[in-house]
């Protein structure tokens, strides 16, 4: 029989550790063991916590106590005081603004993460609508057929601020009433399931695990809208999800939830599912109108808009996956209750994925309005790998990237926008100082340019001109006006541009210009690449004083430049070098440099080259 | 479905259900099984506990799952439910990890503290 | 094979992609011939080239034969940060081909492909219908063994 009282969670995660959870764990149990309470109390050893600011930090149950900061000397104190007493230990707990925050729940890491849309992913079985109902499923859309007409659920959604949050942010409401003023019949609904930003992913994450809301929230957008067909519209890289929201369709027609006469208000409602077929165009949603159609995915001018004329030539609501996921709370709750999150001008939550160089890598929701510290450093639990922070990407390959200025910048729409960046469908790549700005914006550029559909030339031509040009600077070719070029390019493009996908593109390059100029300038001027990642503008080196003459570089260079013996110690050919890092790889004490800039022995070489050409 | 009444009906049953204290099984292993999971080798996971659990004839615990909990970073994430503790939770599981968790936790009782990441 | 595939769509043109959907995935070389293009222009009473511009248009149709198993691996930016170039070339020493080669055997295709949307696991790469995340070399390599080993 298990006599265990208390569980300790501590955490030992790699900012705990360093900042010495482990010693804390042994001298806890040490001490347990000593007065022979092991058996009373579960010592266990968890993953990132998340505030690593407070490291070392733990958790004590049935409590919930969270202690921070704990030193070898607190041991003593929690088990005589907390453990034996049943006095927790306040001064070894959070306090802000001169109040004590003794459990989880009220500690900011976890207090900042609201669950509107996520709120039951990773919770209930997405393959059952039972469970879906249990957990208050389908009761929205019963409050809305039953007992409003479809101008008041317009209404609704006007006042409770939603934004479309797919991208571009425009006002939920406003569209819905477009659709709903708009002649002709039938009327359509999709949902815009086409996620491609890299770096997001949470549409794919809420159509796998919470399905059924995504489809409520379609029926009522649809009744709203006076819609009588909807369509998913599911990007082909996604089969999981395309199976689980097939399967809540048929999950919900046998439950009398989809058809004819729901809730015996006379509104009859019918779903399909359309996959798409690889095209990151396809997210735009003239371009996606074109797929379902099955034709190439390219966009349209606007107008006309879908809202009058869309899926064959009828009015037709597009809606984000997000976007529809946040509805049936919103009609259970009500608008106020939405709209008392987040800022002025950008109501209720979002959801972010956080990826690249932070700790905590995965999906969280926050209230509009949360900083990018806030973001990256409390709930991201900072940058991985213990290095610094240098820049965040926004909005993926539309959006522009911010650095170490911007932390404390509200997260919104129009705030972001203003800094050059944008919500985007909420990805978040964040980067740390071992990454090259001008590598990067050429890695977003090149996703643009294999995305670009091809059907206006701005896009189609232009971007492929600025690749060349950041292609030249990482190369070490790059030239004075090249930035100025690049500039000039992407203001035009932004301009000039059909859709959505052209308009926003030269954004991460004219963000990393604006934010990151000297790195671009040292490419240009000094032919180096600061953050030592471009090839052609870095050389290894081995230094002679730490070199032990044992020759396992040369062996394991693939193209034999490296030379010497044990006495004279062994050099790198500069000339035949091809900076594969071999050599750094296997050097056993670290003699192989990696340095910035083109090694002046190549230099040399080349400008001999030239005077014989001349 | 008819009237809201109706949906209530089924949403009470439904939540007896979902309730650990109303149902036959005294555990409920939940293994995340969004496309995360699966790339970091859920599947196996979750047939592992599958195949420990009828193997050993365990009859009180159900195994089921879930979407994603939104931790990519410890992904396949596995939680552990039993009335009136905790919700343990694995994360970074395996087949190997998941044996262990049948015999130690589901069997005996104690929890596996090297595999936990949060127990709310 | 295209009968049996007819017979789930009406001739309509908006079941374009969908048709051909399931003609790559029926094809052993999963890919749409020739053949399968003038049999689909037939059915659904539109021109060869409307077929080659939507087939086209679209990456993930391949109008070349392909391996038994595809593998796409991830070149979107959060990918490439977390090592997707090693990655690669591990990939191609270990199946011996390049981008878009198919290996010897007839096991494999390797493509390059954009954000898979498990951006959290980077890098990811899909071999069929099955994702795989946090890859190392040496995972990689475990992986292709197992299939090749299961065949």
């Amino acid at each position: 029989m298990s006599l265990k009282r208390i569980d300790v969670l501590i955490c030992c995660g790699s900012g705990c550790v360093s900042a010495g959870a482990l010693k804390i764990k042994q001298a806890l149990k040490d001490q347990l063991k000593e007065r022979n309470l092991l058996q009373e109390i579960n010592l266990i050893e968890t993953g990132c916590m998340g505030p690593c600011d407070y490291g070392p930090v733990m958790m004590i149950y049935p409590e919930g106590v969270f202690y921070r900061k704990v030193t070898v000397e607190d041991i003593e104190e929690i088990i005589e005081e907390h453990f034996i007493k049943g006095r927790p230990v306040k001064r070894l707990m959070l306090e802000e603004e001169n109040k004590v925050l003794p459990t989880k729940d009220e500690i900011p890491f976890y207090k900042k993460q609201i669950k509107v849309a996520l709120e039951n992913c990773g919770y209930l079985d997405p393959e059952k609508i039972e469970e879906y109902i249990a957990l208050g499923g389908y009761e929205a859309l019963g409050n809305v057929l039953t007992g409003m007409d479809p101008q008041e659920a317009v209404d609704l959604v006007k006042e409770s601020g939603l934004r479309g949050r797919g991208g571009g942010g425009f006002p939920t409401g406003v569209k819905w009433q477009h659709v709903l003023d708009a002649e002709g019949s039938p009327k359509y609904v999709i949902c815009n399931g086409d996620e491609g930003d890299p770096g997001a992913f949470m549409d794919r994450s809420l159509l796998e695990g919470d399905p059924h809301r995504v489809l409520e929230g379609m029926m009522i957008a649809a009744y709203a809208v006076g819609a009588s067909e909807g369509f998913f519209y599911i990007r082909a890289e996604y089969p999981l999800a395309i199976r689980r929201i097939k399967l809540a369709i048929e999950q919900a027609k046998e439950f009398g939830l989809l058809g004819e006469n729901i809730f015996e208000s006379g509104f009859s409602f019918n779903v399909e599912v359309r996959m798409g077929a690889g095209a990151f165009v396809c997210g735009e949603e003239t371009a996606l109108i074109a797929s379902i159609e099955g034709k190439r995915g390219q966009p349209t001018p606007k107008p006309p808009y879908p809202a009058n004329c869309g899926l064959w030539g009828q009015p037709t609501l597009v809606n984000n996956v997000e976007t529809l996921a946040n509805l049936p709370r919103i009609f259970l709750k009500g608008a106020n209750w939405f709209a008392s999150m987040g800022t002025a001008t950008s109501k209720g939550t979002k959801v972010f994925a956080l990826t690249g160089d932070v700790n905590n890598t995965g999906l969280v929701e926050v209230p509009m309005g949360i900083s990018l510290r806030e973001l990256i450093f409390d709930v991201g639990g900072g940058i991985s790998d213990g290095r610094k922070f240098k820049a965040v990407q926004l909005g993926g390959p539309s959006g522009g990237c911010l650095t170490n200025e911007h932390l404390d910048v509200k997260i919104d729409y129009e705030s972001l926008k203003a800094k050059g960046a944008m919500m985007g469908s909420g990805g978040v790549i964040v980067m740390n100082d071992s990454n090259c700005m001008v590598n990067v914006a050429k890695f977003f550029l090149e996703f643009s340019v294999d995305e670009s559909c091809g059907k206006c030339a701005p896009c189609r031509l232009g971007l492929k001109q600025m690749h060349r040009i950041l292609d030249k600077i990482t190369s070490g070719e790059g030239e004075e006006g090249d930035i100025e070029e690049l500039e000039r390019l992407g203001k035009t493009i932004c301009t000039t541009s059909l859709c959505g996908l052209g308009q926003t593109a030269p954004n991460p390059v004219l963000s990393t210009i604006r934010y990151f100029r000297s790195e671009y300038e040292a490419h240009i001027r000094e032919k180096t690449c600061p953050a030592k990642v471009c090839l052609p503008l870095i050389h290894f080196r081995i230094d002679t004083d730490k070199c032990i003459g044992c020759g396992l570089c040369a062996r394991n260079c693939p193209v034999t430049c490296i030379t010497g013996n044990r006495q004279d110690k062994y050099v790198i050919d500069q000339i035949a070098c091809v900076k594969c890092g071999n050599c750094k790889e296997v050097c056993p004490v670290g003699a192989v440099d990696l340095l910035p800039g083109i090694s002046p022995e190549y230099r040399a070489y080349k400008k001999e080259l030239l005077e014989e050409e001349n | 479905m008819k009237t809201l009444e109706e949906l209530r009906k089924i949403r009470e049953k439904a939540q007896q259900d979902m309730n650990l204290r109303n149902a036959d099984y005294r555990m409920k292993v939940v293994v995340g099984m969004g496309t995360s999971g699966i790339a970091m080798g859920a599947r196996e996971v979750m047939k592992t506990f599958l195949e420990e659990v009828s193997k050993r004839q365990i009859k009180d615990v159900v195994v089921t799952q879930t979407g994603e909990k939104g931790l990519s970073s410890m992904e396949p994430i596995v939680d552990v439910i039993e009335e009136g503790k905790p919700k343990i939770t694995y994360g970074n599981m395996n087949p190997e990890k998941a044996r262990k968790v049948v015999v130690e936790h589901l069997v005996n009782g104690n929890i596996v503290s090297e595999y936990v990441v949060s127990s709310e | 094979m295209y009968e049996e595939i007819f017979k789930k769509y009406s001739p309509d043109k908006e079941n374009l992609i969908y048709i051909l959907h399931d003609i790559q995935d029926t094809h052993p070389q999963h890919y749409i011939s020739e053949e399968a293009v003038t049999k689909v222009s037939e059915y659904l009473h539109v021109p060869v080239n409307h077929i080659y511009g939507v087939l086209t248009f679209y990456t993930m149709y391949s109008t070349k034969p392909r391996g038994k198993n595809i593998i796409r691996l991830c070149e979107s930016p959060p990918c490439f940060m977390k090592g997707s170039e090693k990655i690669f070339k591990k990939l191609q020493r270990v199946l011996d081909v390049k981008e878009g080669g198919t290996t010897r055997d007839g096991l494999f295709t390797l493509e390059l492909c954009a954000c898979l949307g498990v951006c959290g696991n980077a890098p990811v790469m899909m071999i069929n219908e099955d994702v795989y995340g946090d890859l190392t070399e040496e995972k990689v390599e475990k992986i292709i063994d197992r299939i090749r080993g299961g065949e």
